[in-house]
């Protein structure tokens, strides 16, 4: 599950990360409001941001033509006018897809002179099986690119789980981002901070990018997390309640959702041919077969190792919710559960949602002949497969072209 | 010889009377495996349909029936707690099927298991095979999820992070008179125990293994560390199959581990791997035992 940047934002607060005052809002009022109070405490310019769970969105496209969902404005009018101009509106960025996502919030903040962007994220090391902290002296920039690129600028602390993350450790990070005297004590401050929320919150992902070295309406220099994404391991979220509210369904694919509710896992995709199939890997092996003998496929769809008749029923409504569909591959390897129970399912899947796509069935495993036979006698037009090259071939041919 | 787990493993599951466990546990009789008892807390004393008892601990179900397997069939919430309590027993393998477990449970259960000899298999996995003499391989010793009938006493290694992509290759084998030493799950989890390595390393010196079948998919890095191993050591033939060529980046595919993130994690990175150590790599998940027996 993904947060936004202002929520984000307010569990980095609670534990001690600086970062600009300003406030979430809902309309364009509130967005005047609250630009008005920050510009009488002396900050001189207030950025308005849209919300989104999508990065890219200052080059970002709206729908109705507007470009820019993030803006820097010099007085509350040029707020108001912002804000006015994103809430309600879809933006499209090189990370929504070209559906957009609608823009229900806008986070207004002030926005201080820059003395340096940094770039901090704490992630799991999955060779190690131990968090990991990085900071990088190249923030505010594409992260991947750095480390695609420049990898020696990217600095790495290994966190022990028992330990957490130690001031020393965190030292030696502020040391290696060229910070000197007393913000050394405050990075290390900062990352400890950034480290806790990962692993109170249960984050797959803490990132923020840019920190920035600013200087605050004092001249004192300080640093604040200007952007920040968390992901939060889902399955954890049964013991994080407080958290559990924090999710936005909005920015959730409906689809994926509806799916959610049955235990399917279902990602659509922009191909034409819809598969249904029992197992993530087997899943994969499956959109990649299809692509492998010319086709596209729809989704991603796992019914589960189990594959119970009344998930597949289920999943068929899901596929078939998608316009683009113009075949469907089913592939059930029925290890354990009975194939002609799941062939059961699939036929009454079949009359009841008055299928009239091309369907190619492979089935294999437990009771495999007796399945087949129940759909050889269904009298409705499957087409049966042997294996999964030949349910993948014969899907491809079916497509209408 | 096999890997890991032999015809006569005594084994004990943990979470014998849940639906799940149960279901599995009758499979796993069935097939002829020796599940010599179950641990459920506050069920100390009662019995398994009628055949194994049931111990409140699995100390205590261990050190009366000789086990050295525990096959763990509890709750997400409950499930790093299950896999502690064996590690703390000394038992050799933990084979923990259990799906949606936190990462920092697994995480917490990782640090804690270094230094111990307790070896973890998943979590999230099929579990493991070694398939018997029997009809239908009858005999052998199946823990976790498996269907046992598919698959054949022979000498072909498998290793996967997948379920039901592993019934395919290991039936592709079947049917064409191939059997298996060994078929091994280890988990579509970011954080697990056993990884396609160790588990290469083990078929390398089974000399009753004579080829070795990798499956792996998108996210991590597992399977590139095997192929740097074998790269310089394997003295078998291997073949392999990677999952996910299409799948979008940035996407969980189903299996919590199953993400390419930051551009790492690719199908094309880890069939570049594996070509650069001579693995074998199927063009289609149709062609896992053919590409195979072409090297063998």
């Amino acid at each position: 599950m993904n947060l936004h940047e202002y929520q984000a934002k307010k569990l980095l607060a609670a534990h001690g990360v600086a970062v600009p005052p300003g406030d979430v809002c809902d309309t364009a009022e509130e967005a005047k409001a609250t630009a008005g109070k920050l510009f009488a405490e002396g900050y001189k310019r207030v950025i308005v941001k849209s919300q989104i769970h999508a990065g890219g969105r200052g080059r970002g496209v709206f729908k109705n033509g507007r470009k820019g969902g993030v803006k820097i404005c010099e007085t509350t009018a040029e707020v108001y006018a912002h804000a006015r101009n994103m809430l309600g509106q879809v933006l499209v960025t090189k990370q929504t897809g070209p559906e957009g996502r609608l823009v229900s919030k806008v986070l207004v903040e002030s926005a201080l002179a820059i003395d340096r962007e940094l770039f901090v994220a704490v992630v799991l090391d999955r060779t190690i099986s131990r968090p990991v902290v990085m900071v990088c002296q190249e923030g505010g920039v594409d992260i991947e690119e750095v480390a695609a690129k420049t990898p020696h600028l990217i600095c790495r602390e290994v966190v022990d789980p028992v330990m957490g993350l130690m001031p020393y450790q965190a030292r030696r990070l502020a040391l290696r981002l060229g910070l000197k005297s007393e913000l050394i004590h405050q990075a290390a401050r900062l990352l400890m901070g950034v480290y806790q929320a990962w692993w109170k919150c249960e984050a797959t992902l803490v990132e923020i990018n840019p920190l920035h070295v600013v200087e605050d309406i004092d001249g004192n220099q300080t640093l604040v997390a200007v952007d920040s994404k968390i992901a939060l391991d889902d399955n954890a979220l049964y013991r994080q309640a407080e958290l559990q509210e924090l999710r936005d369904l909005a920015e959730e694919s409906p689809l994926e959702v509806e799916a959610s509710n049955y235990n399917l896992s279902y990602i659509k995709l922009d191909g034409n041919i819809a598969c249904l199939v029992n197992g993530a890997g087997l899943a994969m092996a499956t959109m990649d077969i299809v692509k492998h003998h010319g086709g596209r496929p729809a989704n991603f769809l796992d019914v589960g190792g189990g594959a119970k008749p009344e998930q597949v029923a289920a999943a068929f409504k899901i596929i078939l919710s998608d316009p683009n569909v113009k075949a469907i591959l089913v592939n059930i390897f029925g290890g354990i559960m009975q194939c002609d129970i799941i062939a059961q399912g699939i036929v009454a899947a079949v009359r009841e949602t008055n299928l009239t796509l091309p369907l190619v069935v492979r089935l294999e495993g437990n009771n495999v002949e007796p399945a087949r036979a129940i759909i050889a006698e269904s009298g409705l037009p499957v087409i049966a497969a042997d294996s999964m090259a030949d349910a993948a071939r014969k899907v491809v041919q079916a497509v209408p072209r | 010889m096999a890997i890991l787990v032999t015809p006569e493993t005594k084994v004990i599951v943990q979470g014998i009377t849940g639906h799940f466990g149960a279901q599995h546990t009758r499979l796993s009789l069935a097939y002829g495996t020796r599940i010599v008892a179950g641990v459920v807390p506050g069920k100390g004393g009662d019995r398994f349909d009628d055949t194994a008892p049931i111990f409140n601990t699995v100390a205590e179900a261990a050190q009366a029936t000789d086990a050295t397997v525990s096959a763990v069939f509890v709750p997400p919430p409950y499930a790093a707690d299950a896999i502690l309590e064996a590690v703390d027993a000394d038992l050799e393998l933990v084979v923990c099927i259990t799906e949606f477990i936190p990462v920092k449970d697994m995480i917490k259960v990782h640090r804690a298991m270094t230094g111990r000899k307790t070896r973890l298999l998943g979590p999230n996995c099929p579990g493991i095979v070694t398939p018997g003499p029997g009809e239908h391989s009858h005999g052998g010793c199946r823990i976790g999820i498996a269907p046992g009938y598919i698959h054949k006493k022979g000498h072909v290694g498998v290793a996967s992070r997948s379920g039901t992509l592993t019934y395919e290759a290991v039936w592709q084998l079947t049917q064409r008179g191939v059997g298996q030493s060994t078929s091994v799950g280890i988990g579509g989890d970011p954080v697990h125990g056993t990884s396609h390595l160790d588990v290469v390393k083990m078929f390398n010196d089974d000399p009753d293994t004579h080829g070795i079948i990798l499956i792996g998919e998108i996210g991590g890095s597992s399977e590139e560390e095997a192929a740097a191993w074998i790269r310089q050591h394997c003295r078998k033939p291997v073949a392999a199959f990677v999952a996910g060529a299409t799948a979008p980046p940035g996407r969980r595919m189903g299996h919590a581990g199953a993400i390419i993130s930051g551009g790492k994690g690719t199908a094309a990175a880890k069939i570049a791997a594996f070509k650069e150590a001579g693995i074998a790599v199927a063009p289609t998940p149709s062609d896992i035992a053919e590409t195979l027996l072409k090297i063998l």
